[in-house]
């Protein structure tokens, strides 16, 4: 084959001066800047691209955009490779490599094309007839299904392209650069409105860019030229080329993915960003979508070579490329004489047109004639006939009612069938905007009827397909959006152009049959006239349960060409009205669009801010490891050389039951509570009684939910008779303020309770162990340290280190222990002397896992550990903190439910595993009974595991049913097919009387 | 994503938002004076109108205030926004 044998010597929008090289399956080929791969293809003869999903049969290009079925490939290879991209909208750059999808070993000999040789075996709901039972082979069958059918391969590692995305406004966003869009976005732009205009081609011009015709008395292309220079020059007018509007989503958003450097070769690729997504808070919405060729479903309708006839003329006129040497156009309307004159000027030989319409338009009739093809009114191709290419097509007369043939058939050879059965306006933007569909008879095809959002749809979008009514709606509808927003008088004058007469097309849905062959519909999928015939029989006539049942429409192109074909066939075979069947509902995106494009840059440490104390900088030079606790980064562990987790959180925890650990808690969460009434909101909004809290003095709450619930715990301090210090935990900080408001401001309006969030205002080092009190006394001079003057469950303000500071003397690991709160800015000094005055005690940092050991052998629970929104006070053995006076708290109604008083609820309990070095898994079942059979009635879980440095031993903290009264007993405890036992147990396993937290 | 007209800070993305479920549940003067089912109604029961529903949302990365909305379940569509505390709009005192 000589290089781009198919390609014209003059014409098209291509930059011949320059060649780009590419491969497809492996082999080299040449085209040229302003192809896309489609088209190169097609300039070098190349019709084969791929096997179908189902069958394997071989398949052609059909379109010549978005709406391409079959012509999906592999991009690029590795980390950038990009699966089932239409082969009409990639752009053609130097170097590309694309293959075809779903064929093994090749595309010209395929193992899976067996199939179509058993292509009676696969009706449609096959699978779900098949693959019924038994339920357990379904994994096997599954294998060899996803092996059989599917499309491309995504990439295996990371992509390492970068992506951005950005907010816009406009008062005026335009859908679709053709000439109905170009209309309205230079209405609006000369009206002064912000105008974006976006369009998913590499250039603006849609249907002008391949048709031909006049505007305002001069070829349109050049119409084109000066409405694209002229919207360049508007400031306020942004114009988005390579850009699909792709969601339209509630009050006028919209999401437009662009692509920025898909058409570079990698070389060039470096620093810029690959695509980026726009999110668009719209005005107005002008839908300038244009409208979508529909196949005729005759037999053999698949074969290469087949395609829609706006492809084969749009490769005529805009890219010089010979689609073939000799075609059969079939057409149901008029706009197919133009597509029969373009390629035989364009040097396809046209054997003949055929019209399914007995009446052809006289004029464009006279014209073919002229040109010598002739018109066969009435007929119809009936089979296509090829292998891996058409040879022939077979015409027949149709009858009066569509459904019969009549008179001989004619073989025409031929290697181009370019067919049109009518056009579908491209509603998919309109019906997700929520706006309603009506059929149009006469056009044969759904119009946007009535809208729900301030959107205008206008052209062939909206079934105009002439010219000049398309313009003017354009212009019509643009300077309406722009004057809506304030700009211009709302009226504009419209480009003129020649009106056309149009004679209605003929809708045969289904091309009567002269033989056996397979009528596809829905070419990606592989679903045919018959299928849908079938499941119609078989009682799917639901146009949402068909589409489910055959799969037609369920493919990357979403049915664009096949949809309302499969619905009027649906219609047909049901005996029901078109518009009485529907459409099924179109989603967003209208093509395929990236997850890179929609994380945009919020990926990897930007993919959620990480918090951080003002001691970190000190724990990432201690080699600490850091655990995630929401937003936090908080230390986990801090290991000396060596050590393992185990071994390093069995040092911390000895550290700190015999000697010093200090801990940096500064991410607890912190509420400064005034104002007169800010005592009863605690009150409210804890179980406990605050009114008669000294200042001076802390509490220990527990939140519940109105049903009585646990939601938060912390300890809350009183600064003053109208001011109280709130700790909530670190992971529930922003919940517990948002409640606090909410209870303010929703039912409690008129009491006078200022909240602030102060967590990251303090910084908090927490420094519990025998040896506390002495390394404070040494730091701080001018607070009262014994236990009668600083009691357990007090503050006093002072300073440590010469630092002003707020001491409080709270305990959650057990031992004597004091929390240091510190300016901010003052935390790494604080953290700093702490830790070398401490040095003469050993004093060691401890982390969070350490600080989880110690409070469990304590017995004191973690809200979200030992509760899941299930779990009350009383279950938690927490009844002394349930103010039985109070006449009201929220959550206090929810907990006289009976269900909340049940014997039999799970409680706290601690476990003692009998293996005292085993620690049971966090989550393990306790079991009713070991030796029952499955499904065992399951009376627990294990909340918290550990091993004890203290106790030398493992143990656990677990919610067992009635688990109160049942300390002493030995349970069953399952995980990951393993049974354990351990013994009941009251939960606190570690200085019972709290001598040492008081001392 | 709809657009939320926050009373003090203005049209905002709904993503600025939390959602607080259905408006004008008021919570009982005596919550220990009610008997199961009506606590029960209080706690549980909502209304799931399709058409205009009286709702609650909060600026929850914005001010933090909370604020009544009026919003059609099927089209999405906001027809007043409305202080806490105040009756619906749409109906008749």
């Amino acid at each position: 084959m000589t290089a781009q044998s198919h390609r014209n010597p003059t014409g098209g929008r291509i930059d011949r001066a320059r060649t780009l090289g590419f491969t497809f399956n492996g082999r080299y080929y040449e085209g040229h800047p302003g192809d896309t791969l489609a088209s190169a293809l097609l300039a070098n003869g190349v019709h084969l691209v791929g096997r179908s999903f189902k069958y394997h049969r071989p398949r052609g290009i059909v379109g010549s955009g978005a709406e391409e079925p079959n012509a999906l490939v592999q991009l690029g290879q590795g980390a950038l490779t990009e699966p089932n991209v239409r082969a009409t909208q990639a752009e053609l750059h130097d170097g590309l490599a694309a293959a075809s999808v779903n064929c093994w070993p090749g595309v010209r000999w395929d193992i899976g094309a067996i199939n179509g040789l058993l292509g009676g075996l696969f009706p449609a709901g096959f699978y779900y007839k098949t693959f019924m039972w038994p339920a357990r082979a379904w994994r096997a069958y599954e294998w060899f299904i996803r092996r059989a059918a599917g499309l491309g391969l995504a990439p295996r590692e990371p992509d390492p392209e970068r992506y951005d995305g950005t907010h816009a406004h406009c008062d005026v966003l335009v859908a679709g650069g053709g000439p109905a869009g170009l209309a309205a976005a230079l209405a609006a732009g000369r009206a002064g409105g912000r105008v974006i205009l976006a369009d998913e081609q590499a250039e603006i011009g849609g249907s002008l860019l391949a048709g031909g015709g006049t505007i305002d008395g001069r070829p349109a292309r050049a119409w084109l030229d000066d409405a694209t220079a002229e919207l360049a020059g508007m400031a306020e007018v942004r114009v988005l080329p390579r850009a699909t509007v792709f969601g339209y989503y509630d009050h006028n958003y919209l999401g437009i993915a662009e692509r920025l450097a898909d058409h570079l070769p990698p070389a060039e690729r470096a620093g810029r960003a690959r695509q980026r997504v726009w999110k668009v808070r719209a005005g107005r919405v002008v839908l300038a979508t244009g409208a979508i060729e529909r196949p005729l479903v005759f037999d053999g309708n698949d074969r290469p070579g087949v395609m829609l006839a706006t492809a084969a003329q749009a490769y005529a006129n805009r890219w010089a490329v010979r689609v073939g040497d000799r075609a059969v156009v079939v057409t149901n309307n008029d706009s197919a004489y133009q597509t029969a004159l373009d390629l035989s000027e364009s040097g396809v030989a046209v054997a003949l047109l055929a019209d399914l319409r007995a009446e052809v338009p006289a004029a464009l009739a006279q014209r073919l004639s002229r040109a010598g093809i002739e018109v066969a009114a009435g007929s119809a191709v009936v089979d296509a006939a090829g292998g891996t290419r058409v040879t022939s097509a077979e015409i027949r007369r149709l009858g009066a009612d569509g459904t019969t043939l009549e008179g001989p058939a004619r073989h025409v050879p031929c290697d181009v069938i370019a067919v049109s059965g009518g056009w579908s306006p491209a509603v998919h933007l309109f019906s997700q905007s929520g706006g309603r569909l009506r059929w149009d008879e006469a056009i044969a095809g759904f119009v946007p009827d009535i809208s729900r959002q301030a959107e205008v749809s206008v052209g062939a979008a909206r079934g105009t397909f002439d010219l000049a009514a398309a313009l003017a709606e354009g212009a019509r509808a643009g300077a309406a959006a722009a004057h809506a927003a304030g700009f211009g008088d709302g009226t504009a004058t419209a480009p003129a152009a020649n009106a056309r007469e149009v004679i209605a097309p003929r809708p045969v849905w289904r091309v009567p049959s002269a033989g056996r062959g397979k009528a596809f519909v829905d070419i990606q999928n592989d679903v045919t006239a018959a299928d849908i015939a079938l499941a119609a029989r078989e009682g799917y006539s639901a146009v949402e349960h068909l589409k489910r049942y055959t799969t037609t429409g369920m493919g990357t192109d979403q049915g664009k060409t096949s949809n309302v074909n499969a619905l009027a066939i649906l219609a047909h075979a049901t005996g029901t009205a078109i518009p009485a069947v529907g459409t099924t509902t179109f989603r967003p995106p209208y093509t395929p669009v990236t997850f890179g494009a929609l994380a945009g840059r919020t990926v990897g440490p930007l993919f959620d801010p990480a918090r951080l104390t003002a001691m970190h900088p000190w724990h990432v030079q201690a080699g600490t490891r850091f655990e995630d606790v929401g937003q936090w980064k908080r230390p986990w562990y801090y290991p000396r050389g060596s050590e393992t987790l185990h071994q390093a959180v069995a040092r911390e925890c000895r550290a700190v039951r015999t000697s010093l650990g200090i801990m940096d808690a500064s991410t607890l969460g912190k509420i400064d509570i005034q104002g007169p009434d800010a005592a009863k909101l605690l009150d409210l909004v804890y179980t406990n009684a605050w009114g008669g809290l000294e200042v001076g003095r802390c509490r220990y709450g527990l939140m519940l939910k109105e049903d009585g619930m646990v939601f938060d715990d912390g300890v809350t301090a009183r600064l003053g008779p109208q001011h109280f210090h709130m700790t909530t935990t670190t992971g529930g900080a922003a919940r517990v303020m948002a409640w606090l408001e909410e209870w303010l401001q929703t039912e409690r309006p008129h009491w006078r309770v200022y909240l602030t969030s102060v967590t990251t205002q303090w910084a908090v080092a927490a420094i519990a162990g025998p040896n506390a009190r002495r390394l404070m006394a040494e730091l701080c001079p001018n607070i009262a340290l014994d236990a009668i003057d600083f009691p357990f469950m007090a503050w006093r303000d002072g300073t440590v280190a010469g630092i002003a500071a707020r001491v409080f003397r709270v305990s959650f690991s057990g031992e004597s222990a004091f929390e240091i709160n510190v300016p901010s800015s003052q935390g790494m000094a604080l953290w700093q002397a702490l830790m070398t005055a401490g040095a003469k005690y050993d004093i060691t940092p401890y982390g969070t896992e350490a600080m989880h050991v110690l409070r469990a052998e304590k017995g004191f629970v973690i809200v979200g550990q030992e509760t899941d929104g299930t779990v009350t006070p009383g279950d938690l053995g927490m009844d002394w903190i349930v103010g039985k006076k109070k006449p009201d708290f929220v959550g206090r109604r929810g907990l006289a439910r009976a269900d909340c008083k049940r014997p039999d609820r799970k409680q706290l309990v601690g476990l003692l595993p009998q293996d005292p070095k085993e620690v049971l898994v966090e989550g393990a079942q306790i079991m009713a009974d070991a030796a029952a059979p499955p499904p065992v009635p399951m009376e627990g879980h294990v909340t918290s595991s550990y091993w004890s440095a203290t106790l030398s031993r493992s143990f656990a903290l677990a919610l067992l049913k009635g688990g109160r009264a049942r300390h002493g007993q030995t349970v069953p405890v399952h995980a990951y097919g393993k049974t354990s036992w351990a013994q009941v147990t009251e939960p606190i396993f570690y200085d019972k009387e709290g001598e040492k937290l008081r001392g | 994503m709809h657009l939320i007209a926050c009373p003090w800070c203005g049209p905002r993305d709904e993503a600025e938002f939390s959602y607080g479920g259905e408006a004008h549940i008021l919570r009982p003067e005596q919550p220990d004076a009610l008997d199961d089912a009506a606590f029960a109604n209080y706690l549980f029961m909502r209304g799931n109108p399709k058409g205009v529903h009286a709702e609650r949302w909060v600026h929850t990365v914005g001010c933090r205030r909370w604020f009544n909305a009026l919003r059609s379940t099927v089209t999405h569509e906001i027809t007043a926004i409305y202080p806490m505390g105040t009756p619906r709009p749409d109906r008749a005192p």
